[in-house]
């Protein structure tokens, strides 16, 4: 079984969660107020940049290139890796993943392990698993622990808790810190600074005390085996420097060839993601180092689905994705629905291509489908994958899983009348006549069948009363044209 | 230069007088039209919805069809983003060598209506007049698709008493996308009222753009909404003249 934890057990479809989403006004408010405030700062610094596009070209050529021979560039990681100290395990799915590291975790004896934040630990659904096991997990990005002590679900790539504002964090936090460890301050307000602070206290006594660290990894390279991360609140460094034990939890599809490939990608993520020029903290850590860091150093890389969408030619461009969220923030359908109606780690546009292909179509079938192709995702994407192109390539996927339904026959009734003339003339005659029994003054209200979702909320003019082709045939055809 | 109109199996139902708006400025330019009758529907439909062997059909009439003509004018922007980015694909995918050539050989030669009057003939002003305030909604297939830029402001520019005014916004998508306004009814309506209220801050009377299918669905919600603001193909615009009906 490939892709296991990436959606969410009982998550409805598409349409159906959005529906819900969209009934509420607050989140509709914080993320276009969240959305459009990042994505104006994209647009500022990215076009500050003149070699911009040639930026995004030679990053989407080089995952391109690392994806053709991916193989070889794992195993020249996988040396590096050890030469330098650490230990690399290979996960052919989320199950085996968790059980990697849950060994791993028992074996230096400790119950608790600090985290950062990770999507491939998401992905897999590690804290629940550690959770089973009587090991706790404690996530240390600001956004996640948000999420975390709401026992809520991530909506945004980069920032988890996009749909929750500040009154409702302070909230959270009076309510939920002690249960996990230092409570928040008495009278806490709901001032950024007051939560960042609230925050900090509460994190600091785990950063001190664990001695067991669990990572993602944005970039791995092969060259050299080193790990990189990037972040901006420096929690991750807290954690990457601190503990005895390092585990990083890495998807296959993030090793870069060599160290100056990360060059290009440290340029285009923080602009695409937060809009700053440069990140606030990048990481790297090569194996182990005596006296330095942690003393013992894991990799584990993450398979659950990827290579199975390597094996599709228009859907693996997908695997080049580096997670800066650029597609989410200017996508008109996210900014409506937020991301929890994804039903996925990965929401968005992003999400609506890359989970359908680690979970297999038939398990994500709404998700194709979950956007209007308008192209803002493509244009936003530092690396350049087509996401329209591949929402359509994944939808001919669904309708061939699906086999017959009642679309299809209709689209291939469809088909038929438009592959002839003569056909779709006797049709416009059929819809002028139909037009005018339901129209008033014009317009028809309401429509039949399926298309009532389309008439809830817009007036239809009634088809003309002469098609173009009767009126050129009458009019323009004399014998000159033919 | 042999010039064909494809109207497109929607305009040509739902309309009509676009195609003839069409008519009457190429017309008005010196040029004649034709408009071979075999012509049908480009496959937009089929091809967005997952149902691409059943768009091939249609490829192949468009190249029959429009084969032997200079140029191959709609007044679709997303109809001839479909024809030069999608045609090469499906006959790539499901079809003959044959087929393959024919659609390269075509898709040069396929324009949009903004496209063809400005890169093609080379002309900015049409000699149109049209005593409003109008606001222009860049399609996203106009903007991203076909990267049409400021053809069409240009066009409506000169356009003698036309008052050109911004919507706020422009560039967000109206939440239509074909048969996602069916599928994913509630969001598509959710984009929708967003896009109304910036047509109606920008104090236009008249909303146009090279698109009829977004305008179908905007106009829709306007209407339903009962505001008097109208909707109208740009074309329909450059065909306006003095003392002309409009
Ligand atoms: S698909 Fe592109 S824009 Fe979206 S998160 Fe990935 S890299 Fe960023």
């Amino acid at each position: 079984m490939t892709g296991q934890g990436v959606v969410w057990l009982g998550s409805p479809p598409f349409p159906k969660a959005a529906r819900e989403a969209l009934k509420n006004d607050q989140l509709r408010a914080n993320l276009k107020r969240a959305t459009t405030t990042i994505r104006d700062k994209r647009l500022a610094v990215a076009s500050e940049l003149d070699d911009w596009e040639a930026l995004r070209e030679s990053a989407a050529a080089i995952k391109r290139r690392t994806a053709r021979h991916l193989d070889r560039y794992l195993l020249q990681l996988e040396e590096s890796v050890t030469v330098a100290g650490g230990t690399v395990h290979w996960a052919a799915d989320a199950a085996e993943a968790n059980r990697i590291v849950t060994e791993l975790v028992r074996a230096t004896g400790e119950r608790e392990v600090v985290k950062i934040k990770s999507m491939a630990t998401q992905e897999i659904g590690l804290n629940e698993h550690l959770a089973e096991a009587g090991i706790t997990a404690y996530e240390t990005d600001l956004a996640e622990l948000i999420v975390q002590l709401g026992d809520d679900r991530p909506s945004h790539i980069l920032v988890p808790a996009i749909h929750k504002n500040r009154g409702e964090i302070r909230d959270l936090f009076t309510a939920e810190m002690g249960s996990w460890g230092r409570p928040a301050p008495d009278g806490l307000t709901d001032e950024p600074a007051a939560l960042a602070e609230a925050a900090r206290q509460h994190l600091r006594e785990k950063f001190l005390r664990a001695k067991v660290a669990v990572s993602g990894a944005n970039f791995a390279c092969a060259e050299t085996g080193t790990v990189v991360v990037v972040e901006s609140e420096g929690n991750g460094r807290m954690c990457l420097t601190l503990p005895e034990t390092l585990i990083t939890v890495m998807g296959i599809e993030k090793v870069v060839p060599t160290w100056s490939d990360l060059e290009v990608f440290l340029q285009l993520l923080p602009r695409s993601s937060t809009g700053e020029r440069m990140n606030p903290y990048t990481s790297t850590w090569t194996g182990t180092t005596e006296g330095d860091g942690p003393s013992a150093f894991h990799l584990v890389l993450l398979d659950n689905g990827r290579t199975d969408t390597l094996a599709d030619t228009v859907g693996r461009q997908a695997l080049a994705c580096i997670r800066c969220s650029a597609c989410l923030n200017v996508c008109p359908v996210y900014e409506r629905t937020g991301g929890h109606a994804y039903g996925s780690v990965y929401p968005g546009p992003i999400g609506a291509v890359l989970t359908p292909q680690l979970v297999g179509v038939e398990t994500a079938a709404s998700l194709p489908f979950a956007s209007t192709l308008c192209g803002a995702c493509y244009d936003a994407c530092p690396v350049k994958i087509n996401i329209p192109e591949v929402l359509t390539h994944l939808r001919a996927e669904v309708v061939e899983a699906k086999g017959r339904s009642a679309e299809a026959l209709a689209m291939k009734a469809a088909g038929v009348v438009l592959d002839s003339p003569r056909l779709l003339g006797a049709a416009q005659k059929a819809a002028a006549l139909g037009g005018r029994v339901l129209s008033r003054d014009g317009r028809i209200g309401r429509l039949p069948g399926p298309l009532h979702g389309w008439s809830d909320s817009r007036d239809t003019p009634a088809p003309a009363t002469e098609s173009f082709r009767t009126w050129w045939r009458k009019n323009k055809e004399n014998g000159e044209s033919r | 230069m042999r010039i064909a109109l494809f109207i497109t199996c929607f305009n040509d139902t739902m309309f009509p007088g676009t195609g003839r708006a069409v008519v009457d400025v190429l017309e008005r330019l010196g040029h004649t039209v034709d408009f071979p009758q075999e012509q049908t529907c480009c496959g937009q439909m089929h091809f967005n919805t997952g149902y691409r062997p059943d768009a091939v059909p249609l490829v192949d009439r468009f190249a029959r069809v429009f084969g032997e003509y200079d140029a191959v004018v709609t007044p679709s922007a997303s109809c001839a983003g479909m024809v030069r980015e999608n045609h090469p694909v499906l006959a790539e995918e499901h079809s003959s060598a044959r087929l393959q050539a024919d659609v390269a050989q075509l898709v040069p030669r396929v324009h949009e209506f903004t496209e063809f009057l400005v890169d093609v003939l080379g002309v900015s002003d049409v000699g149109a007049a049209f005593p409003h305030r109008v606001a222009y909604h860049p399609t996203c297939h106009s903007l991203r698709g076909l990267r049409l830029g400021d053809r069409p402001q240009r066009l409506l520019k000169a356009v003698k008493d036309l008052d050109l005014v911004d919507i706020p916004a422009a560039d967000s998508c109206c939440g239509f996308g074909g048969t996602f306004a069916v599928k994913n009814a509630d969001t598509s309506t959710a984009m929708l009222a967003d896009k109304m209220r910036s047509v109606l801050d920008s104090g236009a009377d008249v909303l146009c753009a090279a698109d009829n299918s977004c305008l179908l669905h905007i106009g829709g919600g306007l209407s339903r909404q009962g505001s008097a603001v109208r909707t109208m193909h740009l074309a329909e615009i450059l065909a306006a003249t003095e003392g002309g009906p409009r």
